[in-house]
């Protein structure tokens, strides 16, 4: 083996262990049984009190709750805004406003978050004394915030999947008669649905996880469970946010597990497919 | 099949009707996320630039107007004061550059670490590949936030790496881990890893072996080989995967509030605290046009790369 490639594995190896280390502590130490929260007591652990405590937890049950809604319906509207810009950016030539469109669109993904929040925070101020309307800030405000930075990350794979194939299915469709509604919905939309569906849960991820943008446009009793958790976090170690940690990676890493497998399953079926249609044509 | 219709009259008649209904389409396909980015991501960064030149007041909203109405005329009222006083207070200063080197030493720690590893994946046989780049993505599906929190429990004075390092004899007493531009460094390093190895992998998994194996016919040495042609190729990958982690980091709020130090803050921080804390929005809307004075250049280069990479990928 070349010499790069024995350093890049061992670099690959303890960069995955840097990685879960500090994810699989967290694991371990959520069935911890210690007054002191960090130290492992053989004696009493392992232990379920940290999950029973978190399940009569009425303050982050209603935050969890408040975030799967807030993350529902701006991954929703993030996709279908962020499908339309893909469209636009990639399908539609040279057009009044593109260099715009394509400035303001990445922007969000890099930005710092204080400044989103910031700045989303004084425009909401701003509309609730020019209009009347956002009327102070709460799970609107989050919503709205939320759909912003989400579009930009569905407009992002959107588009490499919208470029990653050519027009001229699209175009012979046209050339057939079809309308331009029609051929979205029956050519495009078949084929970048992997990419909208990975968008979508994209989204949802990262309206779920949003704190900095959320604080800042997050009225009274509109906490969500990042805020809640970072609250409860800022003065150290408490082990019911580490058995909230452990279920979360637990639902994740299913998610991508069962993804996966079907991704899998389903190009292996394409192949197959495939296999039969050349041998047809023989 | 373009040409037939084009000879059929009914299917010709056809086809301009499709143009007119196809270009208002159009418009609306492009117009309403243009628009929705306008309101709620241009104008709100209009706001703050305004905000920025008014002096706070004990009003709602709690900031001068830029123009106002004195005796029937219009008075139009600029104030410096946000800025000056961010440049005179050496506080402000300290944590600008405080904020542009922890981003600066991250990215560089970022690289060192990612490199190797994208290397690695990009030369591993393709199904160990995807699950490889699954280790890589997994972490960040899960909340960033506790990620970050769970460095808490392993840098603590009665922490787990602080435990394991006295339970071997390396150490008699604990090491003050938490707290320290260390631990700042680990949580950026940490969280922001997987967005330098992404874009490395995507070009490094491009590169063409054949090059590689030229030059070693004619002798040169694998280590240069791999400084001559592959470093050099990499260089969009490096960029963008550098840009992706410096420039959301030099705004970093949540690492350095629940890791670093109480005694220096970062600019993010002091942003969040004069908003916050203070009720100062002239000067928290100052000390962001100041952030983003600096990270205009790096986000317009990032936007341009990710162009150049969308239009080789058609």
């Amino acid at each position: 083996m070349k010499p790069q490639g024995l350093f890049a594995r061992v670099a690959l190896v303890l960069g995955l262990v840097f990685l879960y280390v500090p994810i699989i502590s967290m694991i371990v130490f959520s069935f911890n049984n210690s007054r002191l929260v960090t130290v492992w007591d053989a004696a009493r652990s392992p232990t379920l009190k940290w999950y029973t405590a978190l399940m009569r937890n009425e303050q982050i049950l209603r935050a969890a709750w408040l975030s799967i809604r807030i993350a529902l319906i701006a991954a929703s509207c993030a996709v279908v805004l962020g499908t339309l810009a893909g469209m636009a950016l990639t399908r539609f030539g040279r057009f009044r406003g593109r260099m715009l469109l394509a400035g303001m669109v990445t922007a969000p993904i890099v930005m710092p978050e204080v400044i989103t929040g910031l700045s989303l925070l004084l425009l909401f101020v701003a509309m609730g004394q020019l209009i009347g309307w956002p009327r102070g800030a709460g799970a609107v405000t989050i919503t709205l915030a939320h759909i912003t930075f989400c579009m930009a990350y569905v407009t992002v794979v959107v588009q490499s999947r919208l470029a990653g194939f050519d027009e001229s299915l699209e175009e012979a469709a046209m050339d057939l008669g079809a309308r331009p509604l029609a051929v979205f919905f029956r050519i495009t939309l078949p084929l970048i649905l992997p990419a909208i569906a990975s968008g979508w849960l994209l989204a949802f991820t990262l309206s779920w996880d949003d704190l900095v943008i959320t604080q800042f446009v997050a009225g009274p009793g509109s906490s969500t469970l990042p805020m809640v958790i970072f609250s409860k976090v800022r003065f150290g170690v408490t082990p019911d946010v580490n058995a909230l940690a452990t279920i979360m990676v637990l639902v994740v890493a299913s998610g991508i597990a069962i993804s996966t497998v079907w991704m899998h399953y389903r190009q292996k079926r394409r192949q197959r497919d495939l296999q039969l249609a050349a041998a047809a044509n023989l | 099949m373009a040409l037939l219709a084009r000879l059929e009259p009914r299917g010709a008649h056809r086809v301009t009707g499709v143009r007119l209904t196809q270009a208002s389409g159009r418009r609306l396909v492009a117009g309403v996320p243009t628009l929705w980015l306008l309101v709620l991501f241009l104008i709100p960064f209009i706001i703050v630039f305004r905000i920025s030149f008014s002096e706070v007041r004990l009003a709602i909203p709690p900031y001068t107007p830029l123009l106002s109405w004195h005796h029937g005329a219009p008075h139009f009222e600029i104030h410096w004061s946000a800025y000056s006083f961010l440049f005179t207070d050496p506080l402000y200063v300290s944590s600008y550059l405080y904020s542009l080197k922890v981003a600066a030493v991250s990215t560089l720690c970022c690289l060192l670490i990612g490199y190797p590893m994208a290397y690695a994946i990009a030369r591993s046989g393709s199904g160990t590949r995807q699950m490889l780049l699954m280790l890589i993505v997994l972490p960040f599906w899960t909340s960033f936030l506790l990620r970050v929190y769970a460095w808490i429990g392993l840098l603590n004075n009665n922490g787990v790496i602080n435990n394991v390092l006295l339970y071997l004899g390396v150490i008699h007493y604990p090491l003050a881990l938490m707290q320290t531009d260390f631990a700042v460094y680990i949580g950026i390093v940490y969280s922001y890893l997987p967005f330098m190895i992404l874009p490395l992998y995507a070009n490094l998994e491009k590169h063409d072996i054949t090059l590689l194996e030229a030059a070693a016919d004619l002798g040169a040495r694998p280590w240069r080989a791999f400084w001559r042609i592959t470093v050099p190729q990499s260089l969009p990958g490096i960029a963008a995967g550098c840009l992706l982690v410096f420039i959301p980091a030099v705004g970093e709020y949540v690492i350095p509030t629940l890791l670093g130090r109480a005694d220096q803050l970062m600019i993010g921080r002091v942003l969040s605290d004069e908003f916050f804390e203070n009720r100062d929005w002239p000067v928290a809307s100052a000390v962001a046009i100041l952030v983003l004075l600096v990270l205009v250049i790096p986000i317009v280069l990032f936007q341009r790369l990710e162009r150049r990479e969308l239009e080789a990928a058609k």
